[in-house]
């Protein structure tokens, strides 16, 4: 037992001027299209993820179709199913999730959260996004080109992604890897922007542990990109050189319809180890922004501080790292030493540990909240249940014995969907909610909102839950068509029909959320500075939408941690990170009439974990 | 290795935002590292770039564990590109001497010395390509000659990624702008180039260890 005085830093002066200068464009085009402002540049990639996003979303729902109703559709054939699956999967991964967290949010909310200007290398800002659309057009033009995008899967296996035989192993296959090159190019280019600027221009009084876990997941998911994109910019160069110059990194000696090819000695193997060097790291590229929003989203909505702060950060870190270290677990069947798989279950095991944590932790914000269930908060509680559901099958699937028979079923879409598709992209629906009205001035409608969340959970929840069970039955993934077996009934295919059914449905309900984001634009609720009553800065700008420049003449200056909702003996239930405490030695004057009343607080007792005891309880 | 970095950065993770007390004055200092922002950048850049190199060696050393790994005969031409390069580190260094004391001839005289000597390591490098083209490396296909041309090749070219910065620095230097303006360009030029030079160095001991 401590007796501490509450929580805020003593009064400090404010910001001088900011000595940042900014290029302050006169044109509608330097404003809007060749734009060095890090909210514009958000919005630029949020609407071309988004955008390409779609195009995915159209192919999930053409692959369900084929699923479903086998040979219904004429225009869907093998190769031209496995190109789908191959877009999908690939734009949904990188081209959206990566892209929209990491460039959407990140570049939206960093400067304003941590109290900057904008990002420190503002050009370079610019120039990351351009190289992020001229990869999607790469990408895109493949639908364009003689014999189309490949199809070998989004993970690009070689050898059988070179060779003559699968879709697209010509043209298809090398622009796809030139723009996972350029992806990756325009990603360093923003990724550096988003780590120091974190690190250098953060204002005054924000402490790396003030900062909220929305910039923490962000950034350390951009330090993981970081680290692990390179791996995938090597495989895809390396696999470039074999498939134009006929080089052999990854190649094997085979022969390929009785001919034998010019290639001598390369391993596949290798191809996969680097592949997963950076696929593992990008679940939780993915993941750890969607835990830092997530968290700031239900601590806002129940009007609590976030429970566990450090335990928090500590467990995005430990994340982190222990994220480069189980790649191998998706290559169990590649036919490794038994005892490599058992290091890589292990350590696959031990990441749940903190995985856990921070579901623990939300659950405990939750406890005697005072919840309001806004169309945000629906969407952060659905992301806690799916992704307890997405994260136990990936305890199964960790384990050798346990992966060998599951791996090559539906079980696997199933588990990665629920834990890195669904999950995300609830988070995803959840942040544009939350934040929309910071970007637009204007309140997204909640009643379409409400409509859009119940429709898109439940009947996520209908096409995955079953797919689980598919799996078990032995339905292969990656396959056109079941055709007859032994072992899997036919009532697998009735199955197959409803869980299309559902996708259907969910894929459509997305229009009405389109909808909802343009009709809200023009006749959505004003929005006001800070509609939820948030504490972070990005709600305390003197306009809305912020201007470039993000706060006024001067940066604010921070006091406080993230998460002073509901503080006992407050005015209000929320005091803004740049609020000054109200009497401090040394201070000038009482500000602000809401300010807390530290006379009236007093000492205040701490339990055991550091949390303020609430009134009465 | 982890008990170090937790160590090293429990100062900022092992606090208590929410009972923190901290006195006026450390307010004002605790906005950002005291480093200049673009210096920071460097390193975080160096960083990705150490992984792509580190990934690659790894990359090399998988693929030479295989039992069909066919060495190669190495250009002699080599070691007289990594004594060339060495020179133009240590030009790069005296330059950011000289820019350090402010003398602005001996700055313009090193960046160019170090600019000669740079192209003339990246045009070395280009006839060791030449020399194993012309003894039939190219067209013989095997991984290991594969790898020398890769890594050679990305080397190179964040080379000439530096040299871009540095052509920059030089034609400020030569339109006679002061000392000042100058100083941190060059002493990011000479962290970068130390820094390829030390990649260079990792590279060729990895490539001489495994030929023959």
């Amino acid at each position: 037992m401590t007796t501490v005085t509450h929580d805020e830093s003593p009064y400090a002066p404010p910001a001088e001027v900011g000595e940042v200068e900014l290029y302050h464009p006169k044109t509608f085009i330097g404003k809007y299209i060749w734009s060095q402002d890090a909210k514009v540049i958000a919005v630029q990639y949020a609407i071309t993820a988004i955008g390409v996003g779609l195009v995915a979303l159209v192919l999930s729902g053409i692959m369900r179709l084929q699923l479903g109703f086998p040979h219904e559709f004429s225009f869907i054939n093998p190769s031209n199913y496995l190109q789908f699956v191959t877009m999908h999967g690939m734009i949904m991964v990188i081209y959206l999730l990566t892209a929209l967290f990491l460039g959407g949010f990140g570049n939206y909310l960093i400067p304003l959260m941590v109290g900057a200007r904008d990002m420190v290398f503002p050009y370079v800002n610019m120039v990351s996004y351009w190289v992020y659309l001229f990869a999607v057009l790469l990408l895109m033009a493949r639908f364009f080109v003689p014999s189309g995008p490949t199809g070998a899967g989004w993970t690009l296996y070689p050898p059988q992604a070179i060779l003559p035989g699968t879709p697209g192993a010509n043209w298809g296959i090398v622009l796809m890897l030139i723009s996972l090159a350029f992806f990756i190019i325009g990603f360093t280019m923003g990724g550096l922007n988003y780590v120091v600027t974190v690190l250098q221009a953060r204002t005054r009084g924000m402490t790396m542990m003030r900062l909220p876990l929305t910039v923490w997941g962000i950034f350390m998911a951009t330090i993981l990109a970081l680290l692990a994109f390179p791996a995938l910019f090597v495989s895809a160069i390396m696999m470039t050189l074999d498939q134009t110059l006929g080089t052999s990194f990854f190649m094997p000696a085979l022969v390929s319809r009785g001919e034998h090819l010019g290639y001598n000695g390369g391993s596949p193997i290798l191809f996969q180890h680097l592949f997963w060097f950076f696929g593992h790291p990008e679940v939780y590229i993915v993941a750890l922004p969607a835990f830092g929003i997530v968290s700031d989203l239900i601590s806002v909505n129940a009007r609590k501080n976030i429970f566990g702060y450090r335990m928090m950060v500590w467990a995005i870190l430990a994340i982190g790292g222990l994220s480069f270290m189980v790649w191998a677990h998706h290559m169990y069947v590649s036919g490794m030493n038994p005892y490599f798989g058992f290091f890589f279950a292990t350590t696959t095991l031990i990441i749940a540990v903190p995985t856990a944590l921070k579901v623990y932790n939300w659950v405990l914000t939750l406890w005697k909240g005072d919840i309001h269930l806004t169309v945000p908060m629906l969407f952060a509680i659905g992301f806690v249940f799916t992704f307890i559901n997405g994260g136990l099958t990936g305890l199964f699937l960790g384990n050798v014995p346990v992966d060998i028979p599951l791996s090559g079923t539906m079980f696997v879409v199933a588990h990665f969907h629920m834990v890195m598709a669904v999950s995300p992209i609830l988070v995803v629906f959840g942040a544009i909610y939350h934040w929309y009205p910071k970007v637009t001035g204007r309140m997204l409608n909640d009643t379409l909102g409400k409509f859009h969340f119940w429709v898109t959970f439940i009947g996520t929840y209908a096409i995955y839950y079953p797919m689980h069970y598919l799996g078990f039955l032995g339905v292969p993934r990656r396959y056109y068509a079941m055709g007859n077996s032994v072992v899997i009934p036919d009532s697998a295919q009735s199955l197959n029909a409803g869980i299309t059914i559902a996708a259907l449905i969910v894929g459509a309900v997305q229009a009405v959320f389109l909808y909802n984001l343009i009709w809200s634009y023009f006749r959505g609720k004003p929005a006001g500075g800070n509609p939820w009553r948030a504490t972070t800065l990005e709600w305390q700008t003197p306009e809305t939408p912020p201007k470039h420049g993000n706060f006024g003449p001067e940066l604010p200056v921070v006091y406080r941690w993230a998460y002073d909702y509901s503080v006992p003996g407050a005015a209000e239930d929320f005091i803004p990170q740049n609020q000054p405490p109200a009497k401090t030695p040394g201070g000038p004057e009482k500000t602000l009439e809401k300010t807390l009343d530290a006379a009236e607080l007093g000492p205040q007792k701490l339990d055991a974990s550091g949390m303020p005891k609430p009134v009465g309880g | 290795m982890v008990i170090v970095v937790g160590w090293l950065v429990r100062p900022t993770l092992n606090v208590k935002p929410w009972v923190e007390q901290r006195p006026v004055k450390d307010i004002d200092g605790d906005g950002a590292l005291r480093l200049p922002t673009i210096k920071v950048g460097l390193g975080v850049f160096l960083t990705v770039a150490t992984s792509l190199f580190a990934l690659l060696i790894s990359a090399y050393h998988m693929r030479m564990m295989a039992a069909d790994w066919v060495t190669l005969a190495l250009p002699r031409v080599l070691w007289l590109n990594t004594a060339v390069l060495i020179l133009a580190g240590v030009a790069m260094q005296w330059t950011r001497s000289a820019a350090q004391w402010g003398q602005i001839d001996n700055v313009r005289l090193g960046l160019i010395a170090a600019g000669i000597l740079t192209f003339s390591f990246l045009a070395g490098q280009l006839w060791a390509w030449q020399q194993l083209n012309a003894s039939g490396y190219f067209v013989r296909n095997d991984p290991a000659t594969a790898f020398f041309y890769l890594l050679t090749a990305l080397h190179g070219l964040h080379l000439l990624g530096g040299m871009w910065v540095w052509g920059r620095t030089t034609a400020k230097v030569l339109r006679g702008v002061e000392v000042a303006k100058v100083r941190l360009s060059v002493e990011l030029c000479a962290v970068y180039w130390h820094y390829l030079l030390l990649v260079w160095l990792v590279l060729f001991a990895v490539l001489l260890h495994t030929h023959t």
